[in-house]
C-alpha cells in the first residue's frame, strides 16, 4: 500500500502555547517497502506514526493510505479502514491483559466481522509461526516480554494488513529477545509482503530497513529514500547482515 | 456496529473480573432484594386483607352510635333483623378491671358486652374451647391472654368490672383481626350484654360505642341500604362500616406502611448504584489503553462502548436477578417482623409484578448511574495506545451526558413516586436523595481539597502518605464517603426520630410531671375521691373538667345544612359530627402556644352578651374554616351555648398530657355537665398499684391510666416499629458497606503494585497498615460525621414538619453512630486490603512489572 504524507505539520496546545511538534513532513511510501524512522527522542517519531496510521488528525496537510485522505473520513471510516487494512505493533506490547494469547490474536480477525472457526485456525497458526504454539490459553501476565511481543507480532498479522505500522517494537526488550522480535518481524513482513512502517532507536533494527527517514527537532534532515524511490529489498538486507550503522542516511 | 465482536469482548472482560462482578452484582442485589421484598409484601398484604376483611368487620354491615341507637335507627334495626338478617348487638367500652384472686393494681380493658352470634365470619378460638360459647350463658368472660398477665389472673377467677362481677371462662386464642399493638394497649374482655347493666359504667360521660352487626350476605343488598338510608344515618349520627370500607381502610394503611419501607429500599438501591457508578468510573479509567488499542486495531467507537455498555448491562441484570431472588425468600420474613402491625394473616407467596419490576428497576437504574462514566469511552483517542501520556482533550458537559443526567433525575424521581405512599412524599425523598448525596459529595471535594492543601508535613511519613491517599488518582474518596455517609445518614436519622418521639413521653423521676391519670370522675365524686387521695398523702398536680358537647351550628349555619351542601368546600363530616370534649381553664399549660388572637385576659370582650369566648386547636379551626372572631354554637346536653373564638393554638400532641381541641373561658360552662380529670404522681409502683386498687374499689367508674405503663407500652411498640425499620435500613447499610469494599477492591491492583514498591524499599507491614489506617479513618470519620450531621439536620425537620414536636440533638446517639461507622470503615478496608499487606513483594511486581 502506498502512503503520502504531503506537507504534515502537527501543533500542540501546552500550558497556553503552541509546540510545534512536526512541521513541513512530505513523503511517499511505495508499497513493499520497508521504511524506518529513527531520531532523538522527541524529534516527532511516535507522533508522526500516529499521523500515518490515522489515529489523529494533522494541525494542516494530509496523509494519503492507497489514494485516499484520511482526514477526509470520519471516525467510524477510518476505523473501518485500519480494521481492513493496518497492522500495529507497540513498544509497550499492548496486548490486552484479559484476553489470552490466542483471543489477543483474534481481535483483528474478529473486528472484521468473521470469528469462525477458519480465523481460529488462523490464529493458532500465526502463534505456531511466532513460535508460542504452546502457549495459546495463557493470558499476557503469564508471558515473558519477549513471548508477549511475538504475540503481538501474530496480532498485527492477523488480518493480513497491506501495512505494518511499528512502534520500537524492540524497544522494551533485551539484546536477545530483540533480536529474535526483529528476525520475526522483517521474516514475516517478506513473507506476507507488507509494507512496513517502524520507528526504532535500534541501529541495527533501522539498518535492515531498505529505507530511513530520519527526523530532529520534527523536521526530516535526511531520507534515504529520496524522492519515493524505492530501495531494493536485496541491498537493504545485504546492508543489514553487514551489520552498517544507520543505514548510512546520515 | 460489530454486535458479535461487541459480545464476544464483553464476555471474555468479565470472564477475567470475577472478583469486581460479585462486588457489583451484589451492590445492586443489596437494593433489588429489599425492594422486591417490600414489594412482594405489599402485595401479600393486599391480597390477605381482601381475603380477611369480612373476617375483621366480622359482619356484612356494622351501625356505631355513641349514645346509643336513636329511636328511627332501632327501628330500622328491629326492622332488618325482622327481615331475616342475622343480627348481633354489641357496647365497647372502657373499664378498670381486676381480679379478687390477688391485690394487684386494676387495668383498663376495652370491655365488649355481646349479644348475638358475633362475629358471624372469621374463626374464633378460646382455651377451653367451649368457653366461647358458655360464657354468654351467665356472667362469664372471655379475656385476652393479656389480660391475665397483666392482673396476674386465672381461668376461674373473678373479674370485677364497675359493679359487676364475672368468672373467666377462657382466653381467646384465636380472633379475627388480631393485632399486637392494639392488644397491647387495650387487651380485650367479652361478657354478655344482659350484665352490662349490672357494672353500672354506662353513666354520663363514659366513652361507650354501640354496635349493630349484620350478615347481609348479597353486597348488593349492603349497598341499597346504605343508599337508602345515608340520610338517616347522617342525621342520627349514625356511624356505618361495611366490608369494601374496611377494606380499603385498612389496605391503605397498610399500604402506606408498605410503602414507606419501600421507599427505605429504594435507598439502599440508588446507595448501591453509586457504588457502581463509582466502580465503573474506575473501571474505565483502567481500561483506557484497551480501548486505545482496540480503536488502533479499527474498532469503532460505538463497538468498543458497546463492549462495557453489554457488560455494565449484564452485571445489572445478574445482579438484579439475584436481588429478585433472594428478596423473594426475604419476604417470608417481613410478615414475622411486622406481625404486631398487621391485623391478618399473611401467606407470602411468590409475586410475578414484584420480581418483574424489582428485576426492570434494578438493571435499569444500574445501566442508567454505569452510562455516565461509560461515556468517557467514546473520549479515548487511538494515540493513547503510542503514547501514555495523552490525555483525552475536552471535558465539556455534551449533549449525551446531559441526556443521561436527565435521564437519572427523571428515573429517580418516578421511582421514588412509585414507591411513595404520595407523590409528595416521593418528591420530597427523590428532593432529599439529591440534597444529600450533593451535601456528601462536597464533604468528598472538600475533603480532598483539604488533605492537598494541608497535608500533614510535620507527620509521620504513613499519616503523609494516608492522607494523600485521598486525593491520588484513582482514589476511593467520593465513592467511600457517598456509600458509608448515606448509610450513615439514613440509620442515625431513624435513630435521631426514635429518641425524640420516646423523649416526649419520658416520665422521669426526678420530675414534677404526672405518672398517673384518674378520669370519668363524677361531679358528686370529686370531694370523696379529693379525700381519698390526701388521705393516702396523695396531692394532685391538676384537674380539669370535661364537658363533652357537639357542634350545632357555625357562624349561625345549623350542621346538617352545612352537610347537606354539596356546592363547595365544607368541613369534613367528622369534624362537624364527633363529640368534644371541651374544657375551661384561665392558663395556657405547657403543651400549648398561641398563634393566633389573643388569651382571656387581653382579648376583646365577646361581640354580644352572653357568648362565650373559646380557644380553638389551629388544625381543628382549620378544618371548619373558621378563625378568630367566628362562632360555634355547642349543643351541651341539650342546652344551646354560643362561642366566639378569640384565639387559635398550636398543641404538641406529642407530651402524655390532657389536651383540648376547644377550651372555654372559665366562668362560662361552669353549670353544664361534666366529668373530671385528676393527674397524680406516686413515686413508688407499689403504692400507685395500691391507690389504683382503692380508687376503683370504691368508685367503679373512675377509669386510671398509668402513664409509666403507657409509656412503656408506646416504647414497646415504636421498638417494634424501628426494628422493622432497621430491617430495612440494615440493607442500605449492606450496600454502603459493599461500596466499600468494593471501592477498596477496585484500587487493588494499584494498591498491590504500591505496597510492593514500600515493601521493596523497606516498608514493614506495619507501617503499610498504617497508612491504610490512616487513609480509611479520614474516610471513615469525614463521611460518617457528614452523615450524621445530615441525619441532625433530617431530624430537626422531620420533628418540625412530620411529627410536630420540639427537637431535641441526640448528641450520644449520633457519636455513637460517628464512632460506629468510623471503625466499621477501618474495619472492612482492613478486612478487604489483607492480601495487600501480606504477599511478598516479589509475586507483586513480578505480576505487575514489564
Amino acid at each position: 500500500m502506498r502512503i503520502v504524507a504531503e506537507n504534515l505539520e502537527q501543533a500542540y496546545e501546552s500550558a497556553g502555547r503552541r509546540l510545534v511538534v512536526l512541521r513541513d513532513i512530505s513523503f511517499t511510501v511505495e508499497p513493499d517497502e520497508f521504511v524506518a524512522i529513527v531520531g532523538p527522542s522527541g524529534s516527532g517519531k511516535t507522533t508522526l506514526l500516529g499521523l500515518l496510521a490515522g489515529l489523529d488528525r494533522p494541525s494542516s496537510g494530509r496523509v494519503l493510505l492507497d489514494g485516499r485522505d484520511l482526514g477526509a473520513m470520519s471516525e467510524d471510516e477510518r476505523a473501518a479502514f485500519r480494521a481492513a487494512n493496518v497492522g500495529f505493533v507497540f513498544q509497550t506490547f499492548q496486548l490486552i491483559p484479559t484476553l489470552t494469547a490466542l483471543e489477543n490474536v483474534l481481535v483483528p480477525l474478529e473486528l472484521k466481522g468473521n470469528g469462525q472457526r477458519a480465523d481460529v485456525e488462523r490464529a493458532r497458526a500465526l502463534l505456531e509461526r511466532v513460535g508460542l504454539g504452546e502457549r495459546l490459553d495463557h493470558y499476557p501476565a503469564q508471558l515473558s516480554g519477549g513471548e508477549q511481543q511475538r504475540v503481538a507480532l501474530a496480532r498485527a498479522f492477523a488480518n493480513e494488513p497491506a501495512v505494518l505500522f511499528a512502534d520500537e517494537p524492540t524497544g522494551n526488550l533485551d539484546a536477545e529477545n530483540g533480536a529474535a522480535v526483529a528476525d520475526l518481524l522483517v521474516e514475516l513482513n517478506r513473507e506476507r509482503r507488507t509494507t512496513l512502517v517502524l520507528v526504532t532507536h535500534d541501529p541495527k533494527l533501522a539498518a535492515r530497513a531498505g529505507r530511513v527517514i530520519r527526523l530532529e527537532g520534527g523536521r526530516i534532515v535526511s531520507d534515504s529514500g529520496g524522492a519515493g524511490r524505492a530501495v531494493p529489498r536485496a541491498s537493504a538486507e545485504g546492508a543489514a547482515a553487514g551489520g552498517a550503522p544507520e543505514g548510512g542516511a546520515a | 456496529m460489530n454486535a458479535r465482536f461487541a459480545l464476544r469482548m464483553a464476555h471474555r472482560e468479565l470472564r477475567a473480573h470475577r472478583r469486581r462482578v460479585v462486588v457489583y452484582m451484589a451492590a445492586i442485589a443489596t437494593g433489588v432484594a429489599a425492594l422486591v421484598a417490600v414489594n412482594s409484601f405489599r402485595s401479600d398484604v393486599a391480597r390477605a386483607v381482601s381475603r380477611d376483611a369480612r373476617a375483621i368487620l366480622g359482619a356484612d354491615l356494622e351501625l356505631r352510635s355513641r349514645e346509643g341507637f336513636t329511636a328511627p335507627v332501632q327501628a330500622l334495626i328491629d326492622s332488618l333483623e325482622a327481615a331475616g338478617y342475622e343480627t348481633a348487638r354489641a357496647i365497647r367500652f372502657g373499664s378498670m378491671a381486676y381480679t379478687t384472686a390477688n391485690r394487684n393494681a386494676p387495668r383498663l380493658l376495652e370491655v365488649n358486652a355481646l349479644e348475638g352470634g358475633y362475629p358471624f365470619y372469621g374463626r374464633v378460638t378460646t382455651e377451653p374451647a367451649e368457653a366461647w360459647q358458655t360464657f354468654r350463658e351467665g356472667r362469664r368472660a372471655v379475656v385476652d391472654p393479656a389480660v391475665l398477665v397483666y392482673l396476674g389472673a386465672a381461668v376461674g377467677d373473678t373479674l370485677r368490672i364497675g359493679d359487676a362481677a364475672f368468672e373467666i371462662a377462657g382466653v381467646l386464642t384465636e380472633y379475627p383481626g388480631e393485632l399486637g399493638v392494639r392488644v397491647a394497649v387495650g387487651p380485650r374482655v367479652f361478657i354478655p350484654r344482659a350484665y352490662v347493666e349490672e357494672t353500672n359504667l354506662l353513666r354520663f360521660g363514659s366513652l361507650a360505642s354501640h354496635r349493630a352487626y349484620f350478615r347481609i350476605e348479597d353486597t348488593r343488598e349492603v349497598h341499597r341500604l346504605i343508599e337508602a338510608y345515608d340520610d338517616l344515618f347522617d342525621a342520627e349520627r349514625t356511624r356505618v362500616e361495611t366490608v369494601a370500607e374496611v377494606e380499603e381502610e385498612l389496605g391503605e394503611a397498610l399500604g402506606s406502611l408498605a410503602r414507606f419501607l419501600g421507599l427505605i429500599a429504594l435507598a439502599a438501591l440508588l446507595l448501591g448504584c453509586v457504588g457502581v457508578a463509582s466502580a465503573v468510573h474506575v473501571f474505565v479509567k483502567e481500561r483506557t489503553e484497551t480501548v486505545a488499542l482496540l480503536r488502533c486495531l479499527g474498532a469503532r467507537p460505538r463497538t468498543v462502548f458497546a463492549i462495557y455498555l453489554i457488560e455494565a448491562a449484564a452485571l445489572g441484570a445478574g445482579g438484579a436477578a439475584v436481588g429478585a431472588a433472594a428478596g423473594t425468600g426475604i419476604q417470608f420474613l417481613l410478615p414475622a417482623l411486622l406481625a404486631p402491625f398487621v391485623p391478618v394473616d399473611i401467606e407470602p407467596r411468590v409475586n410475578l409484578t414484584a420480581v418483574v419490576g424489582g428485576l426492570a428497576l434494578g438493571a435499569l437504574v444500574a445501566l442508567a448511574f454505569a452510562l455516565l462514566p461509560l461515556l468517557r469511552i467514546r473520549e479515548v483517542t487511538p494515540l493513547r495506545a503510542l503514547r501514555r501520556d495523552f490525555a483525552a482533550r475536552v471535558r465539556r458537559l455534551e449533549p449525551w451526558r446531559a441526556a443521561v443526567l436527565a435521564l437519572l433525575a427523571a428515573g429517580i424521581t418516578a421511582a421514588s413516586i412509585s414507591q411513595a405512599p404520595d407523590v409528595w412524599t416521593g418528591l420530597g425523598f427523590a428532593a432529599g436523595i439529591a440534597a444529600t448525596t450533593a451535601l456528601l459529595g462536597a464533604t468528598a471535594w472538600l475533603l480532598m481539597r483539604g488533605a492537598r492543601r494541608w497535608l500533614p508535613r510535620g507527620a509521620g511519613y504513613a499519616v503523609r502518605q494516608g492522607v494523600a491517599n485521598l486525593f491520588r488518582p484513582q482514589n476511593q474518596t467520593l465513592a467511600a464517603t457517598l456509600g458509608i455517609g448515606f448509610g450513615v445518614f439514613l440509620l442515625a436519622t431513624l435513630r435521631v426520630v426514635q429518641v425524640n418521639v420516646l423523649g416526649q413521653l419520658e416520665v422521669d423521676t426526678g420530675s414534677h410531671r404526672p405518672n398517673l391519670a384518674l378520669f370519668d370522675i363524677q361531679d358528686d365524686q370529686v370531694v370523696e375521691l379529693n379525700a381519698l387521695l390526701a388521705e393516702r398523702g396523695v396531692s394532685p398536680l391538676g384537674s380539669e373538667a370535661i364537658v363533652p358537647a357537639r357542634i350545632s351550628a357555625v357562624n349561625g349555619r345549623p350542621v346538617a345544612e352545612i352537610l347537606a351542601d354539596t356546592t363547595g368546600r365544607r368541613p369534613p363530616r367528622w369534624v362537624l359530627n364527633r363529640e368534644y370534649r371541651n374544657t375551661y381553664r384561665d392558663t395556657l399549660v405547657e403543651t400549648e402556644t398561641l398563634t393566633a388572637g389573643r388569651w382571656w385576659n387581653e382579648a376583646p370582650a365577646p361581640s354580644a352578651p352572653g357568648v362565650a369566648r373559646i380557644s380553638l386547636d389551629e388544625d381543628i379551626a382549620e378544618e371548619l374554616r373558621i378563625g378568630v372572631g367566628d362562632r360555634i354554637t355547642w349543643d351541651v346536653q341539650g342546652v344551646p351555648v354560643e362561642s366566639e373564638v378569640a384565639s387559635l393554638r398550636r398543641i404538641n400532641w406529642a407530651r402524655l398530657a390532657t389536651n383540648f381541641f376547644v377550651v372555654f373561658e372559665p366562668g362560662t360552662l361552669d353549670d353544664a355537665p361534666k366529668t373530671h380529670v385528676v393527674l397524680a404522681r406516686v413515686e413508688d409502683p407499689t403504692e400507685r398499684a395500691a391507690l389504683q386498687r382503692a380508687v376503683v374499689e370504691r368508685f367503679s367508674n373512675i377509669s386510671m391510666l398509668d402513664l409509666v405503663r403507657v409509656q412503656e407500652t408506646v416504647d414497646a411498640v415504636l421498638s417494634r416499629a424501628a426494628l422493622a425499620v432497621r430491617f430495612m435500613a440494615l440493607f442500605s447499610i449492606a450496600a454502603g458497606l459493599i461500596v466499600l469494599v468494593g471501592s477498596v477492591a477496585t484500587t487493588r491492583y494499584q494498591r498491590l503494585h504500591e505496597s510492593a514498591l514500600l515493601r521493596t524499599l523497606g516498608a514493614r507491614a506495619r507501617e503499610i497498615r498504617r497508612i491504610l489506617a490512616v487513609e480509611y479513618l479520614a474516610i471513615g470519620t469525614v463521611a460518617a460525621l457528614s452523615g450524621s450531621a445530615l441525619a441532625a439536620a433530617a431530624g430537626w425537620g422531620l420533628a418540625r414538619f412530620v411529627f410536630e414536636m420540639p427537637y431535641r440533638v441526640p448528641w450520644g446517639s449520633l457519636a455513637a453512630a460517628w464512632l460506629l461507622a468510623s471503625a466499621l470503615t477501618v474495619a472492612v478496608g482492613f478486612a478487604s486490603s489483607r492480601g495487600v499487606v501480606r504477599r511478598p513483594p516479589l509475586a507483586t511486581l513480578r505480576e505487575i512489572a514489564e
